[in-house]
């Protein structure tokens, strides 16, 4: 790409940048504050729930985790989890909820294609990465961890 | 193990509205001014959650906030990495490719079970 | 032999094919909008019934030629070629479309200007009698659009204020030498434009520049202005996109005022919660077949330029970081 290409593309988008109107910062940041406490105060509730039945506090956050997965799911199959991500933006794609709607969605989405190639391809087209990149962040830092404790020497 | 707060009170719930209402608005400042995708969003406070989460750290915020640190997707990364280091702890190098599924694999399990039961009954709409 | 060549990128048709019928179907969403009144056949289902958005794209798309056939005393077999694009992988609404019609299928593709792209090699070939009737059709659907180029429909997806809404629906014309209708007079092809924009989600902004363009050489090649004109449509820029094309074209030197509209930021009613505006093979060709022909048989205008334009890219290809490009493609409908 030449100089004179390369200004003319600066010059337009700095033109791009002002035509373009800024998100509404206010509203969605409370928007998505209020949708995902919403979302973290039942999973209280669930946790809460699972507290008396459950042993350890490990094992109860994987059962309060589990069961707002169980519930974003079916949010997403009834249609309503893209309403409310639409207005609640992060505030409902960050929730664990969020994480179960990305994996609902491509299912539903691409079942069409047919049960193995497409829906058990690409159920976790979106949630694949949060779980490849999860994993292998806490490989790296349970490694170092293991290693500088002792706990594996 | 810490001691295990069993009985619910109401401060707890006001504790999980703040904590994960803040997680959720710091996300959405980052979406709103950079050009990163929600799936960019969700790995980097998954990423951030289990690096909190070997340093030990997000484990104090989650005794002060219970789901409001457990729910959000940083929560995740730090089951993850829990799972981990207490498999190591009982089965050593072998907990290193284990533990990641210890707490979680309730939780994919359920995404994988629910998420196919979704597609079989309902349909995407406009 | 008359001169058919104007200037650098404009023809000029001295045979003056016609758009001797138009049909235009489409959904319950464009229903509802600023065009509802103008498009011929409206459906309440957006899957018509079918199980997948492809398949009820190319239905819409079939249904579309059928009536357009059916308002002329035309069949299949009078039809000397069928031209046909849309936006999904390989055209296969417009391929499987022509499997059914049974005419001589060209395939084409312009993105969202394959509209204008199909009226104006349409008239290129009646105007030089290769063809006595040329079918011309395009389609776009909005489930099948987003997940080819975007997510799947239920992702928790918070859309960004410069997205556009693919309109779903299909448009088309019969292009002949015999009959009456509003004759395309003009014909000027577009460049391909690239001022760097990456963001799948600033379709109008990568857009804008080739409209600019094709208008300007337009202007140039015809010794035009906007005055000449009753309309100047562009296709779907949309609010953003159109902020940025009335500046390119200023900064060239001409002012377009009242005379221009975009269909894409027009389509949509601000409650229906289409972001930056419509998008869309349909978007143009509702404007173009729906609007503009059913305003021209109402007396309103009588010379009009329509411009579509396409955004040119794959997911691949903004996925390895390519810029998107844009074009555009102009021809003048006198009635």
């Amino acid at each position: 790409m030449d100089k004179a290409q390369q200004d003319q593309n600066a010059k337009y988008q700095q033109m791009v940048k002002e035509a373009t109107p800024k998100p509404e910062h206010r509203k969605n940041i409370v928007l998505a504050f209020l949708t995902g406490g919403i979302i973290c105060t039942i999973g209280q509730a669930v946790f809460n729930l699972f507290s008396k039945i459950e042993p350890t506090r490990m094992e109860t956050t994987g059962t309060t985790q589990a069961t707002m997965i169980a519930l974003g799911a079916i949010a997403t199959g009834l249609g309503f989890y893209d309403w409310l991500a639409e207005h609640g933006g992060m505030g409902a794609a960050i929730p664990i909820t969020g994480f179960s709607n990305t994996v609902t969605a491509a299912a539903m989405e691409f079942k069409r294609e047919g049960y193995i190639l497409g829906m058990g391809a690409k159920m976790f087209v979106v949630a694949g990465p949060v779980l490849v990149y999860g994993i292998l962040s806490s490989f790296i830092i349970s490694f170092f961890w293991a290693v500088l404790t002792g706990t594996l020497l | 193990m810490v001691a295990f707060e069993k009985e619910g009170r109401t401060v707890d719930y006001l504790k999980a509205f703040l904590v994960g209402g803040t997680i959720c608005a710091i996300a959405q400042i980052i979406y709103d001014n950079t050009k990163l995708t929600p799936a960019h969003i969700l790995v980097a406070f998954t990423v951030v959650g289990a690096i909190l989460g070997g340093l030990g750290i997000y484990e104090s915020l989650a005794q002060f906030a219970g789901a409001g640190a457990i729910i959000p997707v940083s929560g995740f990364g730090n089951a993850i990495v829990t799972g981990m280091m207490s498999e190591i702890k009982r089965l050593g190098w072998e907990g290193l490719f284990t533990g990641a599924f210890e707490i979680t694999g309730l939780g994919v399990t359920t995404a994988v079970v629910f998420g196919s039961l979704m597609a079989v009954l309902f349909r995407p709409k406009d | 032999m008359t001169q058919k060549r104007q200037g650098l990128q404009t023809i000029s048709f001295d045979q003056s094919p016609r758009i001797i019928s138009s049909a235009t179907i489409a959904g319950p969403k464009e229903a509802s909008s600023n065009l509802g009144s103008y498009i011929d056949r409206l459906v309440t289902d957006s899957m018509v019934g079918e199980q997948t958005p492809e398949k009820a794209e190319r239905k819409l798309l079939y249904q579309a030629c059928q009536d357009a056939l059916a308002k002329t005393k035309l069949t299949e077999k009078d039809i000397h070629l069928f031209i046909g694009g849309d936006l999904l992988n390989q055209i296969i609404s417009s391929s499987y479309s022509a499997r059914d019609l049974g005419i001589p299928f060209l395939g084409i593709y312009g993105a969202c200007s394959s509209i204008v792209e199909g009226l104006g090699i349409g008239a290129l070939i009646v105007d030089g009698s290769y063809a006595n009737a040329v079918l011309v059709a395009t389609s776009s659907h909005y489930q099948a659009s987003e997940r080819q180029f975007r997510y799947p429909i239920e992702l928790n997806i918070q859309h960004k204020s410069s997205n556009q809404w693919t309109v779903t629906g299909a448009a088309a014309a019969v292009v002949s030498n015999q009959g009456e209708g509003p004759r395309i007079t003009k014909a000027t092809f577009g460049r391909v434009l690239d001022y760097g924009i990456k963001s799948p989600n600033d379709m109008g902004a990568a857009m804008a520049p080739a409209a600019a363009d094709t208008l300007c050489r337009h202007f140039q090649d015809t010794n035009t202005s906007p005055g000449d004109y009753d309309l100047i449509l562009t296709g779907d820029l949309g609010s953003i996109g159109q902020k940025l094309f009335v500046r390119l074209v200023k900064e060239a030197g001409h002012t377009l005022g009242t005379k221009h509209m975009d269909v894409g930021a027009y389509i949509y009613k601000p409650e229906q919660g289409a972001g930056a505006g419509g998008s869309g093979c349909a978007c143009s060709a509702l404007g173009i077949l729906g609007y503009v022909i059913k305003e021209m048989y109402q007396g309103r205008y009588h010379r009009i330029l329509a411009i579509a334009t396409g955004a040119l890219f794959s997911p691949v290809s903004y996925q390895q970081g390519d810029s998107i490009a844009g074009i555009a493609h102009g021809i003048v409908i006198e009635g």
